[in-house]
């Protein structure tokens, strides 16, 4: 976001806000320890909106739910960006002393009357009116958001519509006003942080910056590419290609976790070697033509993992790891010795310090103090530095330390899975609070609330098809087709569907997710898909 | 934050405008009792062990949730001080199974002479349901002889915790901790009236078909062990629970990005049960289904279980039940 | 807020219960069918329900009236319609004992087995009904000048008092077909029976149309209000304490400093008009609320305009649905002829009054349960500071005071403050009603001047019936006092001296022949019913109060009788010095005094 990759604010500020905007997110389940945080914002006064095409567990708190269809995002935040301006409740100071591009963006949202953005996203104009305005009024607001922002095709323009509202109104570099993506994993962050970005080194470094890959060309003794590598999408592609026959997959399941899973497996079977390291024993690893057995890092292991707010924590070994399984470390060590490199056996700590000097926003975080602190928030550049509670603050600064941050116009484009008679019903995934992901790990206890792989559709719809709950219902979109049974949930309204991610063995709804997806972050559209439903005959 | 001036058993101390007198007798180095004070969650005053004398108050006043005054006095150890905490304190050990309260608590009870027995023989436990059926206003009538308790059987509905509400003081924490002071599910409340007031759900259904979202918190502020993890509940049903024993490892939870910070009570390479710091924070102490009682993956057994402790957490497991 | 919900469903008459209250479901999201316009978008969460959350207790009262129990489909409707997670609905119907959260006669009888009726048949009446399950045993039900005293809840037809009640009568109304609502009623007070021209605060009770604002304003009604409008709030507040006039729910507060006080804090203020009356012995605020109903709307409208309030609430035990419906009607009456509502009198002043009702615990009357009660949560006090003038009902600053306070107003407008505080003592100023039951040949409720005796009032009220062993003084939470006391004039200070309390002006004297053992059992079982439960002291405490109470008059003491007798006064002491609120800390009184006197068992 506009420089490093992070949130802007602390956990800490949504408790004193003036507004929230919750937005594609569903935080409720998916991340309830920030939604404890949430929460006290709303005790503590702050009026708050959820955008959500579901009426979540998390919408349901907010004084105002706004139902959009699902991909019409832009439509409306382009919409909320008009309504400032032609009311004149921009923050004209901070847009001329700490912005560019205004102009550009203020003619590119002006279509998007409230009219328009009804048509396009069902919400009546009137609550984008009022979202708009008590937005801009609020002393201080956030936007939070997780993946129905992001897992769309067009994902990073979602996310750019979103920082546009916030340059309009000034809600960001101050406390209690800012940019909030909440993290879906207990280290996204983390990895983003550590590099495990195409075009990044660690602390978010640009690749092709050549003094920059010096220092650590020099560090490493070996010379580091300068082209930016593939993300994972790219990578499906490349294997399609043929360009990449070989693959190392470090703790991940994409043979159930990615769109169009048929796709995927294929593609994963087609390769010349596959090697797995993961703690279990998943779909992937499976296919896998040597698996790595590794200890669970968080409990079996010790190092840092990045939480949502920026929080570099420490993970710590409390259990022996079982049979062979070796710690990750360990593993690439051995790995780097049979390779012909020496690394020796480093700790943990000595490879965190190996960082601390190569990435400069993590260089004050020694383990005693993150230890003593209980994490620290980077950028953290020195050994007296607190840690940094809020992104931006420099925005404010007079005269302005930095480039002026640009606007980005945004323009809509409608979800690529279209609907029709065929397929009418959009489909949308997402979690539950009881699972996790593929269920890998969640699957492990057994959890009094878990609701199995099904397919949930309003009870209007289910009406209309004749169906009851329990019923097995055909759910078919253009690349698939399934049999679930079937639930009704008032969340949904009539022509929305709602599959979580968690039973791919029951209920795999990647066999029905379009893998188109965005061209800059490479995260699917798993948020919006056309299929059809139909109750399943039983002969006899 | 302007300092306010007191006394505390004579000595001069001054805090922060705002503190409580708990706080004033904490930094003045007397520490006080206090079962239903937790510093995440808002004092409800109801417990009264931390009760002390203010001079001028005609009545004692609970420490927990006062705020000083400039020139207060403030007694700990005068004689109505003393008799009314060990009074409170035999009420609570005469009607309620105390045998898990923290050692601290303990203590004080030593301190105070605490004798139970004083109120006669403990009457038998109420049957299971027998104590949630009670109306409002409906007397019940003494038994002749007996002091009567809240004894009663536990309630066991799933495999990840038990609620024992004859170890229950009516302390308000699980209910304030499962609302809003913390996890705002609200699927427990007290209900009924007087003596037999309980933590309950709607009508007593089971908790599985109440709110309850199993996030543990309520579990995580129990100071009685009414609310407790199954598999420390079978641990100590099984006799094989030995605090001795166990490592605590405080570590960040593997789920979902927000950070949560996890201790890790860990007995014979295994992990018993989960709690999270209280001066995290991140989470105050509190924890998601997932983190709470997310990590058993890491202890699949893939076989039959050989040791003891993993006898008594499979049998748990499977919704089996391990006789005392 | 995310509600959870079990799968019962509410019946129609359920649902059309609690729509005649709260109006229709605004939206799909409410409980109402879902339609178009509900598909994107969705008004509530947090802040929504807070302002709803006070409905509560009104909602689940229209159910128990309609169908006779708060049912698990009802208590689902009514969750959803209010927003009130289900377990806390449970939790508060299940506080109140009005409200049956399990399935019981359409009709029940609650036969009050309180003090005065237990020692005036109402054991009889109870035995002679035994055996039958729509017949309950009720704490006092306010009508001990006319025991035994029965209250019949009625699904679908409003409850019904009786009194000097019968088996038969109670059967009749338990049976019958025929709505009964014995008005024109008893109000109870004898010396207007008997031609008394004295009366200032009773004069009207008994004696004029209760449903007729014209009688009412014949007989004086409205000058007060009209003069308190001309003289403004300052001055209406200085003439308060030049009355000198202190509470008279019980704890005998001034009633001016109290006002000072609310009206130093914040703008937005409330005034709340205890009418919970729940004290056994104590019916002095219902005769007037039946009788007079006016008068008390006239008096709130002065107070509110001396605090400067915009609204008010009258807080009317559940027990008492006559006196209910009299000042509901007052009230609609006022509002219709500008008494009440925008602009009253066309002062530029306006104020509201609403009518909530007790759900069956005597412990809502002491205040900050009050304000829980009517905030739509348990009844459960709160630990005092903050007082209810800093931050009472809803947080606002609150002036709170009882029935019988607040009818005293008028007359310190009408004829001035120094003037009322010519009557009674200096620090006990002014008149007084108090309740005679129990033994007396006349029970009722009496008006006389602070200082009477209480030799004096018992005369008044024909003397006693036989010769008095003790009097209860001051209520259950009061004490006995011997018959050594009868010249005690009856004041605040000369009470507090000898170690007593007016408390809510009880009076009730018991004869020789009485059984006191019986008398201090009911007492101890009285506080173990409504102790709210909520602090250790008092919940456990009365427990072990009755337990030991029984031990000692039954004879099977645990370790010696002196040690049950030692054990009472430490359990009475821990509850007097350790309990949050006034009934734990008055719990022990009656018995304690009655010990003391020798009246019971295991004699000191
Ligand atoms: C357990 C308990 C019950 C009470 N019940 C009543 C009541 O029914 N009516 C009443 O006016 N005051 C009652 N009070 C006293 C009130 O708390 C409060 O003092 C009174 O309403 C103030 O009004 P006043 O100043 O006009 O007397 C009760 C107090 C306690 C502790
Ligand atoms: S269950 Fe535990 S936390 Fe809850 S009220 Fe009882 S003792 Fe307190
Ligand atoms: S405990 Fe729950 S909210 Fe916290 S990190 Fe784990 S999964 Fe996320
Ligand atoms: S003293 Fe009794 S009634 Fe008062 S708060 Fe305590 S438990 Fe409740
Ligand atoms: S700790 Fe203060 S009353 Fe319980
Ligand atoms: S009505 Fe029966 S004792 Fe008061």
């Amino acid at each position: 976001m506009f420089g490093a990759a992070g949130g802007t604010s602390s956990y800490e500020e949504i408790e004193t806000t003036d507004m929230i905007v919750l937005w594609g997110s569903n935080a409720r389940e998916a991340h309830p320890i920030f939604f404890h945080h949430l929460l006290k914002g709303v005790r503590n006064g702050a009026k708050m909106y959820a955008v959500d095409p579901r009426r979540t567990t998390s919408a349901q708190w907010a004084d105002v739910w706004l139902g959009i269809d699902v991909g019409s995002d832009i439509a409306l935040a382009n919409a909320i960006g008009r309504e400032i301006i032609v009311s004149e409740l921009t923050d004209g100071n901070f847009i001329a002393r700490a912005t560019k591009g205004f102009e550009a963006y203020a003619a590119a949202v002006d279509e998007w009357t409230l009219e328009r953005a009804e048509e396009v996203t069902g919400v009546p104009a009137r609550f984008v009116e009022n979202l708009a305005h008590d937005y801009a009024t609020a002393d201080t607001a956030q936007v939070c958001w997780t993946l129905g922002i992001t897992e769309h095709h067009n994902g990073t323009d979602n996310v750019l519509a979103l920082i546009n509202l916030a340059l309009l109104t000034g809600h960001v570099g101050r406390y209690g006003a800012g940019l909030v993506p909440i993290r879906g994993q207990n280290n996204v962050q983390g990895g983003g942080d550590m590099g495990a970005l195409p075009n990044k080194l660690p602390g978010f470094q640009d690749v092709a910056d050549d003094e920059i890959r010096g220092e650590f060309e020099a560090a490493w003794g070996a010379t580091v590419p300068a082209d930016p590598g593939l993300h994972l999408s790219l990578m499906f592609d490349a294997m399609e290609r043929g360009e990449i026959r070989s693959l190392f997959v470090l703790g991940e399941n994409p043979a159930q976790s990615e769109a169009d899973a048929t796709r995927t497996r294929r593609l994963l079977d087609g390769l010349d070697f596959l090697l797995v390291q993961d703690i279990f024993m998943t779909k992937t690893a499976e296919m896998a033509d040597v698996v790595l057995p590794a200890a669970v890092a968080w409990a079996e292991g010790d190092g840092t993992v990045t939480s949502s707010e920026r929080r570099v924590q420490r993970v710590r070994r409390a259990l022996e790891p079982p049979g062979e399984a070796k710690d990750d470390l360990e593993i690439l060590a051995l790995l780097a010795d049979r390779l012909g490199f020496s690394w020796g056996m480093p700790t943990a700590e000595e490879i965190w310090g190996e960082l601390r000097g190569l990435s400069p926003m993590h260089a004050g975080m020694s383990y005693e103090r993150l230890d003593q602190r209980g994490g620290i928030q980077w950028p953290c550049p020195d050994l007296e530095h607190p840690g940094t509670q809020f992104l931006h603050g420099d925005l404010w600064e007079d005269p302005l330390p930095r480039e002026p941050v640009p606007f980005i116009p945004t323009e809509w484009v409608p979800p690529v899975d279209e609907l029709t008679d065929e397929f009418p019903i959009r489909l949308t995934t997402g979690r539950r609070l009881d699972s996790y992901n593929t269920g890998v790990q969640s699957e492990g206890f057994s959890s009094p609330i878990r609701v199995g792989g099904i397919i949930e559709v309003s009870p209007e719809d289910g009406a209309a098809l004749g169906l009851t709950e329990g019923d097995q219902v055909r759910v078919s979109s253009r690349r698939g087709a399934i049999e679930v049974p079937v639930s009704f949930d008032r969340s949904l309204r009539p022509g929305l569907a709602f599959m979580a991610i968690h039973h791919p063995d029951e209920a795999d709804a990647n066999l029905l997710t379009i893998d188109a997806w965005d061209p800059l972050a490479g995260t699917a559209e798993f948020k919006a898909t056309a299929v059809g439903i139909e109750p399943v005959e039983f002969s006899g | 934050m302007k300092k306010v001036h007191l006394t505390v058993d004579g000595a001069a101390i001054s805090v922060p405008g705002g503190a409580s007198i708990l706080q004033a007798c904490r930094a003045a180095g007397k520490p006080q009792p206090t079962l239903c004070y937790l510093e995440t969650l808002t004092p409800v005053n109801t417990c009264r062990v931390c009760l002390v004398q203010v001079t001028g108050s005609r009545t004692l006043v609970p420490s927990c949730s006062r705020i000083v005054e400039e020139g207060m006095e403030v007694a700990t150890d005068s004689e109505p001080v003393r008799h009314t905490r060990k009074v409170v304190f035999e009420f609570l050990a005469s009607s309620v199974d105390l045998s898990l309260v923290d050692a601290e608590t303990r203590e004080w009870m030593d301190f105070y002479d605490v004798d139970p027995t004083r109120y006669g023989p403990a009457a038998p436990a109420a049957p299971a349901g027998a104590r949630d059926a009670r109306q409002a206003g409906h007397h019940q009538v003494p038994q002749p002889g007996w002091a009567e308790t809240v004894a009663q059987p536990a309630k066991i509905q799933d495999e990840l915790f038990v609620r024992d509400y004859g170890k229950c003081i009516l302390c308000y924490k699980c209910v304030e901790a499962c609302g809003p002071d913390a996890q705002n599910t609200f699927a427990i409340q007290v209900a009924g009236r007087g003596f037999d007031a309980r933590i309950s759900t709607e009508f007593d259904v089971d908790l599985t078909s109440s709110a309850c979202v199993y996030c543990g918190n309520c579990i995580g502020v129990c100071p009685t062990g009414a609310l407790i993890f199954r598999s420390e509940y079978e641990l100590r049903n099984a006799g094989l629970w030995d605090e001795e024993a166990q490592t605590v490892t405080r570590t960040v939870c593997s789920y979902c990005g927000v950070g949560c910070n996890l201790e890790l009570w860990v007995q014979d390479n295994r992990i018993v049960k989960v709690t999270s710091p209280m001066d995290h924070a991140v989470t105050a102490g509190h924890l998601c289904i997932k983190g709470r009682f997310g990590y058993q993956y890491v202890q699949e057994l893939g076989g039959p279980a050989t040791t003891p402790i993993d006898m008594v957490l499979a049998a748990g497991r499977e919704g089996g039940f391990v006789e005392p | 807020m995310d509600l959870h919900f079990t799968s019962a469903f509410p019946s129609t008459p359920e649902r059309v219960a609690v729509d005649r209250l709260l109006g229709g479901p605004p939206s799909g999201w409410t409980g109402g069918a879902r339609a178009a316009a509900d598909y994107h978008v969705a008004l509530g969460g947090h802040h929504h329900a807070v302002g709803v959350r006070h409905r509560l207790l009104p909602a689940l009262q229209a159910v128990q009236s309609a169908i006779g129990w708060v049912s698990p489909g009802a208590l689902n409707y009514v969750a959803e319609r209010l927003s009130v997670p289900p377990a806390d609905v449970y939790a508060v119907a299940s506080f109140y004992a009005l409200l049956a959260t399990e399935q019981q006669s359409l009709r029940m009888a609650h036969v009050c087995e309180d003090v005065s009726c237990r020692t005036r048949g109402s054991l009889r009446l109870l035995e002679s009904l035994a055996g039958r399950d729509d017949v309950v045993p009720s704490p006092c039900l306010g009508q001990c000048d006319r025991s035994p005293a029965v209250l019949v809840q009625r699904a679908g037809e409003y409850d019904a008092s009786l009194w000097n009640a019968t088996a038969e009568d109670v059967a009749e109304v338990l049976e019958g077909a025929t709505p009964i609502d014995p008005e024109p009623g008893h109000y109870g007070v004898p010396q207007s029976e008997l031609g008394s021209d004295r009366l200032r605060l009773l004069r009207r009770v008994g004696t004029i149309d209760p449903y007729s604002l014209d009688e009412y304003r014949a007989t004086g009604g409205y000058a007060a209000l009209t003069k308190a409008l001309t003289m403004g709030p300052e001055e209406l507040i200085e003439e308060v304490k030049r009355a000198g006039i202190r509470g008279r729910g019980g704890a005998a507060f001034p009633v001016g400093a109290k006002w000072e006080a609310v009206v130093g804090q914040g703008p937005d203020r409330m005034l709340v008009c205890n009418a919970d009356e729940a004290e056994p012995g104590t019916f002095k605020d219902r005769g007037v609320m039946e009788g007079d109903p006016f008068s008390l709307v006239e008096a709130m409208t002065i107070a509110g305009y001396a605090i400067g309030a915009g609204r008010g609430f009258l807080y009317i035990r559940g027990e008492y649905p006559r006196a209910a419906r009299h000042v509901a009607s007052a009230l609609r009456t006022a509002t219709e002829s500008g008494l009440l509502g925008d602009n009253v009198l066309g002062s530029g002043f306006s104020f509201d009054i609403e009518i909530r009702m007790g759900g069956g615990a005597y412990i809502c009357g002491e205040e900050t349960a009050l304000f829980n009660s009517i905030e739509g949560f348990r009844g459960e006090p709160r630990q005092k500071p903050p007082y209810p003038a800093e931050a009472g009902l809803f947080g606002l600053p609150t002036a709170i005071n009882n029935v019988e306070t607040l009818i005293n107003l008028p007359l310190i407008v009408l004829e001035g403050g120094a003037a009322y505080a010519s009557r009674g003592t200096a620090a006990s100023t002014g008149i007084k009603l108090f309740c005679l039951s129990g033994d007396v040949a006349r029970p009722g409720v009496y008006e006389v001047d602070f200082g009477t005796t209480l030799r004096q009032l018992i005369d008044l009220a024909g003397g006693p019936l036989e010769e008095i062993a003790a009097i209860l003084l001051g209520g259950v939470s009061g004490s006995f006092v011997g018959p050594d006391l009868l010249d005690l004039p009856l004041t605040f200070e000369d009470t507090h001296a000898v170690g007593v309390s007016l408390g809510t002006a009880v009076v009730m004297p018991f004869g020789v022949s009485t059984d006191f053992d019986d008398l201090a059992l009911r007492i101890a079982a009285f506080f173990r019913d409504e102790s709210c439960g909520q602090c250790v002291p008092c919940r456990v405490g009365t427990v072990r109060q009755e337990e030991a109470l029984h031990r000692l008059i039954g004879g099977v003491p645990l370790n010696g009788a002196s040690s049950d007798l030692g054990l009472l006064a430490e359990i009475d002491e821990a509850m007097r010095m350790g309990s949050i609120c006034g009934l734990g800390h008055t719990a022990g009184n009656a018995i304690r005094s009655a010990i003391a006197l020798g009246l019971i068992g295991g004699r000191p």
